[in-house]
């Protein structure tokens, strides 16, 4: 079976949302043809932005109309008509708001090896969106265009739960990926999505860098079907310096989820010079089986030069192999290499008998060799969702 | 790191346009004068100023008692005779239209950058936005562009925004746009606002003195977090180096021809936001060219405040705006924060 990323014809997307939907009308998420940034960055100023607020789930009242986030570990405390460091939420006369309930900036059909998942139901669609705003900055991050703007800045339609449900399965989509930008600052909108998509009988996932405060977190997982972690480095200084975030509440989230029993996998973006030690690959595969278990997949994924990072090149394919190896050699049962298209660790190995259980290239799917969350070969149990 | 979105555009620099950056940036370290000190003489030669002058910035407190004669609400009047006594004795020109015309040539088009995100109380006042206009003109400005962020902000502020009439517009960021490329200095790599790099020729700044909740405080140099379309990010650690690192940017920095901060209200407590039982009517306009020695100034004001009503101190609580200290640092020479060298006059 062989998948192509593709984006949702602008005539079906507007037939499903756009009855309801007035700024459809504008939009250019669907288009092939994107207009340039300059001009996705000019909404009309009466853009009326009602149809996107809603209270934020997560914050206290603090004196004189002032208040504290309590969504993700910043806990930034905000003025009267601030924002948030995610730039999504606003403070309106001491109340907090989310800006960015069912405001899509974009939209996609992705294979879900693209997000990556590679133990959840392998060889299918995931219907992919997006708010604008994110609660960190990585210097090396592929999506500012949204995740570093304003809701204000770019283009957002209208894409209410139920709507974007029943997108999904009109698109055969099993599952709606919340990712892009950080899903942890639409949280709402994620949370009122995966219940209207189960109603529907779709599932959802997450894409994300689990910076997020324990209480959201857990709630997410009861109603999440897998959530998957950037562990951006397993450093703190990096953390700091590159992510302007924080490496251990980001460990907590991990542990979180796996107690949770929600699946989850790791991704681990390798960039050159900045966490690409052994030492550093060592300690988060040490780390991860100590704490998560082997079972949990982690992915090593090749950095390009992006946004503010781009005085340094692309990582070599021998240092993913070189982090392979040492995760392997700590013990975890999967490790991949990503961002390699064709490159043998892209295949799920049995970890018992180490034949190939599900083949990959890119994000073509090959054969799998699974029966019921079974190898196919020796009966080892493979962890994931499946079916 | 997630999939890329496929439909998001790059908007990366080009080669040209970065080493169309870099020469404008080494341009400006390599004049030998971190910035027109004292005179805020907007390009002219440093010949028209003294000595003494050229050592140290000036720094105009100017101030008003009556300025709201016996109700509460500025007389517009008396605001416009404010500014002609500041502006003249900052330039120490022969009258105030004399020094308007140090300020801008006819035939520019001159951008206002206020602030008005707090609504009205705590943001620059329309008045003091009108005497500007009224004086420009004279000097020959027939195109003058009031901006700031978002045109909420301005109506809020009581700005009709959207508005123009003959020679002036009244326009938020989010109508005029921004620009594709990163505007990249130090910490900070931001879209920049097309009023600034496109539409203005020359841009007069008019911030608001108050005490700001998370940056220690906001005045001259913060202002400019409005030319940015990412201000939220640049908050963390009070600010530092982050406001200073915004005035690095190119565009930012070679456009500036004044600061006239309204001082006439100062939150010295609850900013940004408009608290009244925290607001001081101290009835002035601080008006200079080196936005650091205007922050350190206003700085100094706030902390006097406060001290008088008992207060702790912005450092006690720490948010002391350390970035005022950056922006005076080797690294990026906006200015001066050494009381020695700053010249403060109060009339």
């Amino acid at each position: 079976m062989i998948l192509k990323a593709k984006s949702v014809d602008r005539r079906s997307f507007l037939r499903v949302a756009g009855a309801t939907l007035p700024c459809l009308a504008g939009c250019g998420l669907a288009s092939a043809a994107s207009p340039s940034l300059g001009l996705r960055l000019l909404l009309p100023a009466s853009d009326p932005d009602a149809q996107f607020t809603v209270e934020a789930k997560y914050y206290e009242k603090l004196g004189y109309r002032k208040i504290k986030c309590k969504l993700c570990p910043r806990e930034c405390v905000i003025d009267d008509r601030e924002r948030g460091y995610c730039g999504a939420r606003e403070n309106r006369g001491g109340t907090y708001y989310s800006l960015v309930y069912a405001r899509v900036a974009t939209a996609h059909i992705d294979p879900i090896e693209k997000k990556p998942l590679f133990h959840f139901l392998p060889g299918t669609s995931a219907f992919s969106i997006a708010t604008a705003g994110c609660n960190v900055n990585c210097k090396f991050c592929q999506n500012w265009e949204i995740s570093q703007v304003r809701p204000e800045q770019v283009r957002g339609a209208y894409m209410p739960p139920r709507d974007l449900a029943a997108l999904a399965k009109q698109y055969q989509c099993p599952a709606i990926a919340y990712t892009y930008s950080e899903p942890v600052i639409f949280y709402e909108y994620v949370a009122d999505s995966a219940d209207a998509g189960h109603a529907q009988g779709i599932r959802s996932v997450v894409i994300s860098g689990g910076y997020i405060q324990q209480e959201p977190l857990k709630k997410w997982c009861h109603n999440l079907d897998a959530i998957k972690i950037d562990l951006k480095s397993f450093s703190e200084k990096f953390y700091k310096e590159v992510v302007n975030g924080e490496l251990k509440p980001v460990l907590e989230t991990l542990v979180t989820i796996r107690k949770q029993g929600t699946w989850t996998e790791i991704v681990y973006l390798v960039i050159p010079t900045l966490n690409d030690s052994d030492a550093e690959f060592k300690a988060a595969a040490q780390w991860v089986k100590s704490d998560l278990g082997p079972d949990v997949p982690v992915h090593f994924t090749r950095f390009h030069p992006e946004y503010l990072l781009t005085n340094l090149p692309d990582t070599p394919v021998e240092t993913l192999e070189r982090a392979k190896a040492i995760a392997d050699a700590e013990g975890l049962h999967y490790v991949y290499v990503g961002n390699v298209p064709g490159h043998p660790a892209e295949n799920t190995q049995c970890p018992k008998c180490r034949r190939v259980i599900v083949e990959r290239q890119g994000y073509t799917i090959g054969q799998i060799h699974l029966k019921k969350g079974k190898c196919g070969f020796c009966g080892q149990t493979i962890p994931g969702i499946w079916t | 790191m997630s999939a890329r979105a496929a439909n998001t555009i790059r908007a990366r620099p080009t080669r040209r346009t970065f080493l169309q950056t870099c020469a404008l940036g080494a341009a400006a370290f390599g004049s030998g004068r971190a910035i027109d000190r004292a005179s805020g003489t907007a390009g002219l030669p440093s010949s028209t100023l003294t000595d003494k002058q050229a050592d140290k910035s000036r720094v105009v407190i100017a101030r008003d008692p009556g300025l709201r004669g016996s109700g509460t609400s500025l007389d517009s009047d008396r605001l416009l005779k404010l500014l002609d006594r500041a502006i003249q004795s900052f330039y120490g020109a022969d009258s105030p239209l004399d020094a308007w015309k140090r300020v801008v040539r006819p035939g520019e088009c001159v951008g206002l950058k206020i602030n008005c995100l707090a609504g009205r109380g705590a943001s620059t006042t329309v008045k003091l936005v009108e005497a500007v206009i009224e004086r420009l003109q004279q000097a020959g400005i027939t195109n003058i562009v009031v901006w700031d962020r978002l045109n909420s902000d301005l109506e809020s502020a009581g700005f009709r925004a959207g508005s123009s009439r003959p020679g002036v517009q009244f326009i938020g960021n989010d109508t005029a746009g921004y620009e594709d490329g990163l505007a990249i200095h130090g910490s900070v790599g931001s879209l920049l606002s097309r009023t600034l790099t496109r539409t203005c020729d020359a841009v007069i700044s008019l911030p608001v003195l108050k005490d700001h909740g998370i940056a220690g405080m906001t005045f001259a140099l913060k202002n400019f977090f409005g030319a940015i379309h990412n201000p939220n990010k640049y908050h963390l650690t009070v600010g530092d180096p982050y406001v200073a690192d915004v005035n690095m940017l190119p565009a930012i920095r070679q456009k500036i021809r004044l600061h006239i901060g309204d001082a006439t209200a100062v939150q010295y407590e609850g900013g940004p936001s408009f608290l009244p039982q925290w607001s001081w009517r101290f009835n002035g306009l601080v008006v200079g060219t080196d936005p650091v020695a205007l922050d350190y100034v206003g700085w100094q004001l706030i902390e006097q405040k406060r001290a008088s009503e008992g207060m702790k101190s912005l450092a006690a609580l720490n948010r002391a705006p350390n970035y005022i200290a950056t922006a005076a640092d080797s690294g990026h020479r906006l200015g001066t924060n050494d009381p020695k060298r700053i010249e403060r006059l109060e009339i």
